[in-house]
């Protein structure tokens, strides 16, 4: 049995006033992983005995310390594109098989300290290249709620680990929709806040100007309270923020009047599932009988989002994916001259999906084709932005699906990267214009969950989760799925 | 046909801070391989940047001497190739939008003042260091990584293609280091490699129009020493020349400068050249410099090369003693430190330049670690100008300052050597001296200067050298002439 059975509010407080001890959660958490883990495949590298310790060290600190952890014995899982000490880290590369970070990323850190014991790493597509999970040289992850379809991507190991409850919380990652995307798919609730709201430091970067560490879980109040704790400047990483975080959780059942919602065309037309459109059109219609008003506009630039985004993300990425290189760490494939040995390393190291948009990059910023190519592209990003500051001048927050078709089946994409892409179309745009972004379930079709997505202003995360809650108390959901 | 020489070149400068540019690790020269390392700097996978704000300070200092434009708004950028001395595969720099741009350098060449453009300034980290196992490269049997240096602070500074020979080149040289020496902002080591120069040379044919970035251009890399330059670049005017007298084309390549040979040798053809693909670095923000912050900067910015030569010019110093001074920052801090305490000057300089310097020389000691401080300069001297003692006397003190640490004072007492010049007191001994030397003084009679001096040496003598010989001079005619009469 699924060792989550309650909000981790009410979960840390058993653990916090000693009515269950740490160690009973995370053994209980790990029976269950054995059980149902087979038939998801969510996880990668996991310490039994390394989580065991740390729990008993957890219940050994007197109470007036452990009464201070907002996570105090909450399983947690961590995407493994989040380097850690204590567990191998991969990124779901062979080039990384085995790889053993000599520091932990500043975000496990934080929920560390907050109590949260690491239980596993989670799968994702290499490097968080995709948007299924399939990419994974250690082998696909499916969805709880259809093992035929896929979980999502590149999130997608967090994601279907939290639905199937081998843990109330998990952290993924996302570049253009990996943490809403996996979330939505998955039938729970993910964020992706504002560029600079959470540290990157010991995130293994896939685009830099566009990557955020994110929370997923299967509440609102659940993702404010990770959110919360791995939120804020860190001084390690130039790109946070030096803004005060506020109190998410106080803020949350705080009622909503004369919310504005835009609700653009552009995401509601050709590209996007009947099915998923009538789910999402569904809750809008709800909750305008809660006194939510919607105003139809314009985002006049949103059809070029995905191009531009498939040319800078690759551009950052054909970069950031440069060190590896087979000299200092990861995967070496001897050679009697360098050129040869870093050919050999990279070729063998990294996977179709990774390769291809590493020369995809390349070619980006290549002389002659850098102005016409990754220019171009910055004047799109500029645009979006504008686009959205433009709707946040009328209306309070825009709303979406959080993307456009139900969960597919594994490997119906995999010969067509080009359809692959366009599963981003919902999700680019906020990674592009650096905003917060939350999805949280609809509802379901055939079984099948559906996300909608809130896109709000910089910093709106607040508004973004008080929304989110809203949300979920006019939709019904079925059970978590037996596993 | 004839061909004007055309050199430009690009210095690269470590700053001296505490730590690297982008992490915490020392920046710190010699130590063992990989001690001075931490994820960021080894490129592991997740670690960020942070600019380190002291080498801001240090390259922004140096910008503001050279006398450049500083950009308020600049920002990095990522300059990918591969190599196991670059970690991340790519060095983060400045390429579009540098800190520092338009300063220049005055250097007098021919006897003419000169003026050296710099074209811009910008921020860079360094790469690591390679060491090849074996006897030579080509037999090498593998390499050694030392990331000790990858990411120490550096500023490259590249100069406008403005000189035209090779001392032109050594000049410019000079008096950057000499700059940037008063700023302490780098140990300006080329032996050690904390200042290395890349030098362009080409030749511009008389009746070429072009734009000179199209001649072709050799770039000699990472020549160790001043004088090097100098002989690398007239190695290349000469190469240059006799290939083109030959009918033949230089290609433009990079070549390096064989130490021991005199020679410069290819390394490669920039036919071949990497296409860098720069682009904006993320993982940092724009580098935007408070208004404010650069005024401070600059107004508690000491006093440059230039003015000092004005000052010194308007104290009548010659031109040889200015530029001596003007070359060791330490020496005009001793020098501007006595200056505050005597306005003697000429007499200053010219103790500093002969008996200090000698004196340090010989203990292998610069003016910064002089035990003779400036104040302890200037009571030697004033006692001189008081006619306490003979400057003959002063040397033998100063040398003895250098031997006990005793001030001047302490030594006049101690060895006795107050100088006489109560007329009284001197007026017997120069009787006497008349008296045993009659032969002498009928020489005098007659005409022969030397008698003079020969009979002053005499009290000298009898004083044990403590008499002024001035005063004796002065009591010796007097007495003579009496005689005389
Ligand atoms: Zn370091």
């Amino acid at each position: 049995m699924s060792p989550v059975d309650d909000s981790v509010k009410g979960m840390a407080e058993r653990v916090k006033t000693g009515q269950i001890s740490a160690q009973s959660l995370v053994s209980s958490c790990f029976q269950y992983i054995r059980q149902v883990e087979p038939k998801v495949h969510a996880l990668l590298a996991h310490d039994e005995e390394l989580a065991m310790e740390k729990a008993r060290a957890l219940d050994r600190l007197p109470l007036s310390e452990r009464r201070e952890l907002r996570l105090a014995g909450i399983p947690l899982v961590v995407k493994d594109n989040l380097v850690t000490e204590d567990l191998d880290t991969t990124a779901g590369s062979r080039i990384l098989e085995g790889f053993r970070s000599p520091y932990t990323a500043s975000v496990v850190k934080r929920a560390e300290e907050q109590g949260a014991i690491v239980v596993a790493k989670s799968n994702l597509d290499e490097f968080g290249m995709g948007s299924s999970t399939e990419h994974s040289v250690y082998g696909p992850t499916m969805n709880p709620w259809d093992f035929s379809r896929v979980p999502g991507g590149s999130s997608g190991g967090s994601a279907a680990a939290v639905a199937a409850g081998m843990a109330p919380l998990a952290l993924g990652s996302d570049t253009g929709g990996s943490i809403r995307q996996p979330a939505a798919f998955c039938g729970i609730v993910g964020i992706k806040p504002t560029y600079g709201r959470v540290s990157r430091y010991g995130l293994i970067a896939y685009a830099s100007s566009l990557d955020q560490v994110g929370p997923l879980a299967r509440t609102v109040e659940d993702t404010a309270l990770l959110l919360q704790v791995i939120s804020g400047h860190d001084p390690l990483d130039a790109t946070s923020a030096q803004m005060p975080v506020p109190d998410y959780l106080a803020q949350l059942d705080r009622p909503l009047q004369g919310l504005r919602v835009g609700v653009p065309r552009e995401y509601f037309g050709d590209g996007i599932d009947a099915n998923v459109k009538m789910v999402v059109e569904d809750v809008l219609e709800r909750l305008k009988q809660e006194g939510v008003s919607m105003v139809e506009i314009d985002m006049p630039h949103t059809q070029y989002a995905v191009a531009a985004y498939y040319l800078l993300a690759p551009a950052e990425a054909s970069s950031n994916l440069s060190r590896f290189d087979g000299v200092r760490y990861g995967l070496r494939v001897p050679a009697g001259d360098l050129r040869t040995l870093y050919q050999r390393t990279r070729a063998q190291g990294m996977g179709d999906e990774v390769r291809r948009r590493v020369l995809l990059g390349t070619h980006v910023l290549s002389a002659g084709y850098y102005d016409q190519y990754y220019v171009r592209a910055q004047k799109v990003r500029a645009l979006i932005r504008r686009d959205f500051e433009r709707a946040f001048e009328q209306v309070d927050l825009v709303v979406t699906p959080s993307a456009p078709e139900l969960p597919f089946a594994l490997g119906s994409r995999a010969d067509d990267p080009m359809k692959m892409y366009l599963s981003d179309i919902c999700t680019v745009t906020a990674n592009l214009a650096g905003l917060p972004a939350l999805s949280v379930p609809a509802g379901f079709e055939s079984g099948l969950p559906v996300g909608i997505q809130w896109i709000g202003p910089a910093w709106s995360e607040d508004l973004l989760l008080r929304v989110g809650r809203m949300v979920e108390r006019v939709v019904v959901r079925p059970p978590w799925p037996k596993l | 046909m004839p061909y004007q020489v055309v050199v430009g070149l690009e210095v690269h400068v470590e700053l001296k801070t505490k730590t690297k540019l982008f992490c915490q690790c020392a920046n710190a020269f010699g130590s063992e391989p990989n001690t001075h390392t931490c994820p960021v700097c080894l490129a592991m996978p997740g670690a960020l940047p942070v600019l380190n704000q002291a080498a801001v300070e240090l390259a922004v200092k140096a910008g503001i001497a050279l006398q450049c434009t500083i950009h308020c708004h600049s920002k990095f950028d990522r300059k990918q190739y591969f190599y196991p001395d670059l970690p991340k595969a790519y060095q983060i720099s400045q390429y579009d939008l540098p800190f520092a741009e338009w300063g220049h350098v005055n250097i007098v060449a021919d006897g003419q003042r000169k003026q050296v453009r710099i074209r811009r300034i910008h921020m860079e980290e360094d790469a690591g260091k390679l060491n090849h196992l074996g006897q030579s490269l080509e037999q090498s049997e593998g390499s050694l990584v030392d990331l000790n240096r990858a990411g120490v602070p550096l500023i490259e500074i590249v100069s406008e293609p403005d000189m035209t020979s090779a001392d032109e080149a050594r000049r410019y040289l000079t008096e950057l280091r000499a700059v940037l020496s008063y700023l302490d902002v780098s140990d300006l080591r080329m032996e050690e490699g904390s200042m290395r120069c890349d030098a362009n040379v080409s030749l511009k044919p008389e009746d070429y129009t072009g734009s000179l970035e199209d001649l072709p251009r050799v770039e000699v890399k990472n020549v160790n020493s001043i004088r090097n330059v100098g002989r690398a670049i007239e190695y290349e005017i000469e190469r240059q020349s006799e290939r083109l007298a030959q009918g033949q084309r230089i290609i433009k390549e990079t070549r390096g400068f064989d130490d021991a040979r005199g020679r410069t040798y290819s390394q490669r053809s920039k036919e071949e050249a990497n296409d860098y693909r720069y682009f904006p670095e993320p993982d940092l923000p724009p580098l935007v410099l408070d208004s404010s912050w650069l005024a401070r900067l600059q107004a508690a910015l000491p006093m440059l090369p230039d003015a000092w030569r004005e000052r010194l010019e308007s104290l009548g110093l010659s031109a040889n003693e200015i530029e001596v001074l003007v070359q060791d920052p330490s020496q005009i801090q001793f020098l501007q430190e006595a200056m505050e305490m005597t306005t003697e000057v000429r007499a200053l300089t010219r103790w500093m330049l002969a008996d200090m310097l000698r004196l340090l020389n010989e203990r292998g000691l610069s003016f910064a670690q002089s035990p003779v401080r400036p104040a302890q300069l200037v009571e030697l001297l004033n006692f001189i100008a008081d006619g306490r003692i003979s400057g003959r006397m002063a040397k033998e003190i100063l040398e003895n300052m250098f031997v006990s640490g005793e001030s001047a004072g302490q030594l006049v007492d101690r060895l006795g050597m107050a100088q006489i010049s109560d007329d009284a007191v001197l007026r017997g001994q120069v009787a006497e001296v008349i008296a045993e030397h009659g032969k002498v003084v009928d020489d005098y009679h007659s005409g022969k200067e030397r008698a003079l001096g020969f009979l002053v040496g005499q009290v000298m003598k009898r004083t044990r050298g403590q008499a002024s010989p001035e005063v004796v001079n002065r009591l010796l005619k007097e007495a003579l002439g009496s005689s005389v009469s």
